[in-house]
């Protein structure tokens, strides 16, 4: 989408410019003009919007982690010793955790074949994507549905932390139980929720193609939905990691 | 998320004005709501001053106030203003009607989420005022809310209900800012139009812009901060509830409450001072959001109406980019008396001394664009002079603030409370004035009465002076903030004078706003009617029609050629050169 | 229009400068060893943000009515990198040399503790009062408990009586103090947090619930001072106050013996 001009004068705003000048044209700023928006423009877009939606959860995460660094250090005052005392004491973590992990994982490497599929796809459609055939026949063949086994994945792993989290209670470990089981509720909890989103967001982008949307914005939908996806997954790693190794 | 970018306009009463997708409507609702808000926060600090000088008044309606009724009004002012109007009318409101027309762009990126955000913004705000009418009313912890106040129901009438509510409505408000903050920030990097390079942008789209990336970053944890005190208050967490409290006879909170487990709750180990570092790791970066878009707003006026190129333009942008970052590495100057430990306080305070250099550069610069210029003293440039009188007023006071040792005696006083209004209360308000008499022959295709404008800006001038000024003397006398009445110490005795004054001004002051919403209102149905470009101004919102059309620019996409500040141009027909103009300027 | 901008920024700046030059509205006289180097810090401050202040104002409503558009030429400029530059650069030396020349007093009170042989004093805070407690003769505070804090009882800070080191514990409503003696404050809260504040010491300290928080000064003037409580607490914040009554040692001894004497004989 390149346009050239010749140089022309043009005012770049300069400390102490002294007026017009010849420079070369800047760079295109953006969506570029006069020809409408095409998915690849609706692609980067989206993908910038996720992206920074995705450093504001980071900036959630991060918070929690700095309390829960925090809080396993600070002493609080007690009158019985007359000191500063530490009430740390770790929970032990489910192990239906790492199936939860592996499930997880799993859904990660399903929902990248499912964008593999969308973009061969794609790339094999006539009309430039704009057709309106289903997902899930590819050069005229049925395709595995991965689209629909990472959604059943994602459920999976979050019927499985309810699980774990039933497991902890049954054991008597409750949110307000002591600092280290209030801290693995309140990560994996928020975690879940995000994911619930994102198992949402899979069964939007799942029916899409019954919604009778275009390969395009198919297209777009789960390349987006994939990087939430993806990032969520990293994110349940690093927060298993934190609440194993940093006890 | 499958919509075409370029949509058609909408049809019908609720497509067009509730549930719109179209910037333009966004941007206002947003400012009515804060216009709303700002009213009702006005009303709540009238009744304040009211109390502070006659505390046994017994007013018409409303009766008696009582000290903890004090209070409520001084939390939920607080909050109201600083969230629903200072982070809303100048970022949400005109951000949202102008961002994407000065980068030459046909909308926001998302606009159903910017539609999302405003109605999350809406129910926020609902719910906020909702904590008014449940029992025992509305929150008296302070818009800072500190703990464990806050988080022990029985501390205080209003802890109970209104503060869950506070938080809720807090907690809504932060994600609807995140949709915001990140729709700001993809059109900026995604949507200008061709010739519009970021060094190209108008000083009020790079606030914008940073502003948006400081919401995005604080926000979140202001999130965060919140579901921690909620679990603390309800589910018997000790995230920052410590041990081994007695509120008035209680050992366990709630009175009698059981935690999930079925036993009593007991609080321990949680550390007040973790709310102070999540609250005010946001809570700085807030403050910025408050102020920077009413500087974008500063520069480009002073600009337009002194017909000259804002001076340094890059040191600007710079400026407020280093504002930006360094906004995040000083939040513990709010907490040196904490008990928080004094070799951070150290180094959080050569950081804030630090923060004051780009602000000080942003006042150099304003007055270089003055200088030497041919100065116009329409409505928006009045309110844009006296932007920088209060923003360095206000500015000053921090260089005390910011170290610690004089912080001892001014902490929690009323220099305290002078310093943020001068800068918040009266700066940040002034630029949203500014904007508001600038843009309102764009939005409205009127134009507001420049008498009563006048009018407006002088009792609004010399009242806020009045009214602010004085409180660095209480403060630097040691009158401390919060205070319900001044009857219970001595040494407050002879400060009472000076509040009574205040209050005056106060008055006259709030009477002053009557004006403004008046010319507001009469304007838009019988304001005299505006030209395309009322200003002479530069940038790309005054060449398209007041109001613009649907999709901003009618279908023709701009294409940009100079900078936004291109006034009295050697060599250039008229004193301006327009950011679309040709590239080669003729002189004739 | 730009005459009467200059008059009133004028105006504004020469009577808010004139009422901050005469201290209208003075700080309480100084009774404290670092609360003089406060003041004095303060005062250096005071004159440096003065003379920006005015610099700053005066020129803003001068140029507004100097530039004001009589048909001028205006002068394109985009500014001046070397301006731009200088300024920064001695903003910058100014703003952290000022900082920098304050952390002295700043290590003094807060980067040491007290010095042995201070008077210790363990600082209580509750909704809404102040209560002081003195060692007695042992020199050591017995254990409390927050079942026990009744002040209806006469054991507002929950002293417990199984604790032998306790039985001395002096607990005012009023703190009393030696003048020329360093003070140890051992700060705390029972219920939320609160701020020990004693204007004329230029003292200020949070009083933190979970947290002992120690602190220091010396007073050096013989009078009353009063305390007030400076952080939102609750409906009755306003009311909070205390007093501090520093008085000649020989008198300090003496009102300390009768007190641990009415203690133990109770």
């Amino acid at each position: 989408m390149v346009t050239t001009f010749s140089p022309v004068a043009v005012d770049e705003p300069k400390i102490g410019g002294r007026g017009p000048t010849i420079v070369p044209p800047p760079r295109d700023g953006g969506w570029g003009g006069g020809r409408p928006e095409d998915h690849r423009d609706r692609l980067r877009r989206y993908r910038i919007g996720m992206f920074f939606a995705l450093t504001a959860v980071v900036m959630i995460f991060v918070s929690f982690t700095s309390a829960y660094i925090v809080r396993q250090g600070v002493g609080t005052w007690s009158d019985a010793s007359a000191r500063y005392v530490t009430d740390w004491q770790p929970i032990s973590l489910p192990p239906l955790l790492w199936v939860n992990t592996v499930i997880l994982l799993l859904s990660s490497f399903t929902l990248a074949m499912a964008q593999r599929t969308l973009s061969r796809k794609l790339k094999a459609a006539p009309r430039g994507g704009a057709s309106l055939e289903p997902v899930l026949i590819v050069n005229g063949q049925r395709s595995i549905p991965w689209l629909g086994i990472t959604f059943v994945l994602g459920a999976g792993f979050l019927v499985g932390q309810l699980l774990a989290w039933g497991q902890l209670r049954h054991l008597g470990i409750f949110v307000s139980t002591n600092p280290s089981s209030s801290f693995f509720y309140v990560l994996t909890g928020t975690h879940a929720l995000h994911l619930l989103g994102g198992v949402l967001a899979l069964g939007y982008a799942g029916i899409t193609s019954l919604l009778r949307k275009p390969l395009v914005t198919r297209f777009v939908v789960v390349d987006v939905t994939a990087l939430y996806w993806h990032f969520m997954d990293f994110l349940w790693i690093y927060i298993f990691a934190l609440l194993h190794f940093a006890r | 998320m499958s919509e075409q970018h370029a949509h058609a306009a909408p049809t019908g009463f609720i497509r067009k004005y509730v549930f719109s997708l179209d910037h333009k409507v966004i941007g206002i609702q947003y400012y009515f709501l804060a216009l709303v808000a700002v009213f009702v926060g006005m009303f709540l600090s009238l009744f304040m001053r009211i109390h502070l000088v006659w505390p046994e008044a017994n007013l018409p309606w409303i009766g008696h106030i009582k000290p903890e009724q004090y209070l409520t009004l001084l939390t939920m002012h607080g909050t109201i203003m600083v969230f629903f109007v200072l982070t809303t009318a100048p970022q949400s409101g005109f951000g949202n009607y102008f961002l994407p027309i000065q980068i030459g762009a046909p909308d926001m990126a998302f606009p159903t989420l910017n539609m999302l955000s405003f109605w999350t913004t809406f129910v926020s705000f609902v719910v906020m005022i909702a904590a008014f009418f449940v029992e025992g009313g509305a929150p008296l912890s302070g818009w800072t809310n500190y703990v464990t106040l806050s988080a022990i129901p029985s501390s205080g009438p209003g802890q109970g209900l209104g503060e869950d509510l506070w938080v809720i409505s807090i907690a809504i408000f932060c994600v609807a800012s995140l949709m915001g903050a990140l729709n700001f920030i993809t059109t900026t990097l995604d949507l200008r139009a061709r010739g519009m390079s970021l060094f190209r942008m108008p000083l009020t789209c790079w606030a914008w812009f940073v502003t948006a990336m400081l919401g995005l970053l604080a926000f979140g944890v202001l999130l965060a901060g919140g579901i921690l005190l909620l679990l603390d208050r309800n589910l018997g967490t000790s995230f920052f509830v410590p041990g081994g409290l007695n509120v008035s006879g209680n050992l366990s909170f709630p009175p009698g409450g059981l935690n999930p487990g079925g036993h009593p709750i007991t609080h321990t180990g949680g550390s007040p001072l973790l709310w102070q570092h999540l609250f005010w790791f946001f809570g700085h970066p807030e403050v910025y959001i408050a102020i920077l878009p009413g500087m974008g707003v500063a520069s480009q006026l002073l600009s337009t109406f002194s017909r000259k190129p804002i001076f340094g333009y890059k040191a600007m942008v710079y400026a407020i980019l280093a504002i930006g970052i360094l906004g995040f590495l000083v939040w513990g100057h709010h907490m040196f008396m904490s008990g928080m430990s004094p070799y951070s306080a150290f180094a959080f305070s050569i950081m804030t001394m630090a923060i004051g250099v780009p602000s000080a550069i942003k006042t150099f610069n304003w007055l270089g664009t003055i200088w030497g210029g041919r100065v116009r003293f329409s409505s928006p440039m009045l309110f844009a002079i006296g932007f920088v009188s209060l923003f360095v007023s206000g500015g000053l006071s921090g260089p005390f603030l910011a170290q610690p040792v004089l912080d001892i005696p001014l902490h929690d006083t009323y220099f305290v409370v002078g310093h943020f209004h001068l800068i918040m209360g009266v700066a940040a308000i002034f630029g949203i004035f500014a904007g508001s008499y600038y843009w309102f022959p764009k939005m409205f295709g009127r134009m507001m009465n420049e008498t009563l404008a006048r009018i407006h800006f002088f009792i609004t001038l010399v009242g806020t002076y009045a009214i602010f000024m004085p409180m660095h003397y209480l403060g630097m006398a040691g009158h401390p903030r919060r205070y319900s009445q001044l009857t219970e110490l001595n040494y407050l005795h002879p400060l009472i004078g000076l509040q009574e004054f205040m209050s005056i001004a106060a008055f006259i002051t709030i009477a002053a706003q009557f004006v403004f919403v008046f010319n507001l209102f009469w304007s838009m149905k019988k304001g005299k009617k505006a030209e395309i470009n009322p200003w002479e101004a530069t940038t790309l919102e005054w060449t398209v029609p007041s109001p613009p059309p649907h999709d901003n620019f009618g279908g023709v996409t701009p294409v940009v050629n100079h900078g936004p500040y291109e006034y009295s141009v050697p060599g250039a027909a008229k004193d301006y050169v327009m950011q679309t103009d040709p590239a080669t300027v003729s002189a004739h | 229009m730009g005459l009467a901008l200059l008059f009133i920024i004028w105006l504004i700046t020469l009577s808010s400068t004139y009422y901050f030059v005469i201290q209208k509205w003075a700080p309480l006289p100084v009774a404290s060893a670092n609360g003089v180097a406060i003041d004095h810090h303060f005062t250096w401050t005071y004159i440096l943000m003065g003379i920006i202040f005015l610099a700053a104002q005066l020129a803003l409503g001068y140029l507004v009515w100097k530039y004001r558009d009589r048909g001028q030429k205006v002068q394109y400029s985009h500014g001046n990198t070397t301006m731009e530059v200088t300024w920064t650069l001695l903003t910058a030396i100014l703003f952290i040399g000022l900082n920098l020349s304050g952390e002295k007093i700043w290590a003094e009170a807060r980067f040491q503790g007290a010095a042995p042989g201070a008077v210790q004093v363990e600082v209580t805070g509750l909704q809404f009062a102040w209560y002081f407690r003195y060692p007695g003769p042992d020199g050591k505070l017995g254990r409390t408990k927050p079942e026990l804090e009744d002040a209806s009882v006469g054991n507002p800070v929950g002293v417990d009586p199984d604790d032998p080191a306790g039985k001395d514990d002096v607990v005012t409503g009023t703190m009393y103090l030696p003048v020329d003696r360093e003070a140890e404050l051992v700060l705390r809260s029972q219920d939320v947090i609160h701020s020990l504040f004693i204007p004329a010491m230029r003292f200020k300290q949070d009083a933190v619930p979970g947290l002992m928080i120690h602190m220091h000064f010396t007073p050096t003037k013989i009078g009353n001072y009063e305390i007030a409580c400076a952080e939102l607490c609750g409906l009755g914040h306003y009311k909070m106050h205390g007093m501090l009554k520093v008085v000649s040692q020989a008198d300090y001894d003496k009102w300390l013996a009768a007190k641990v004497a009415e203690k133990l004989a109770q």
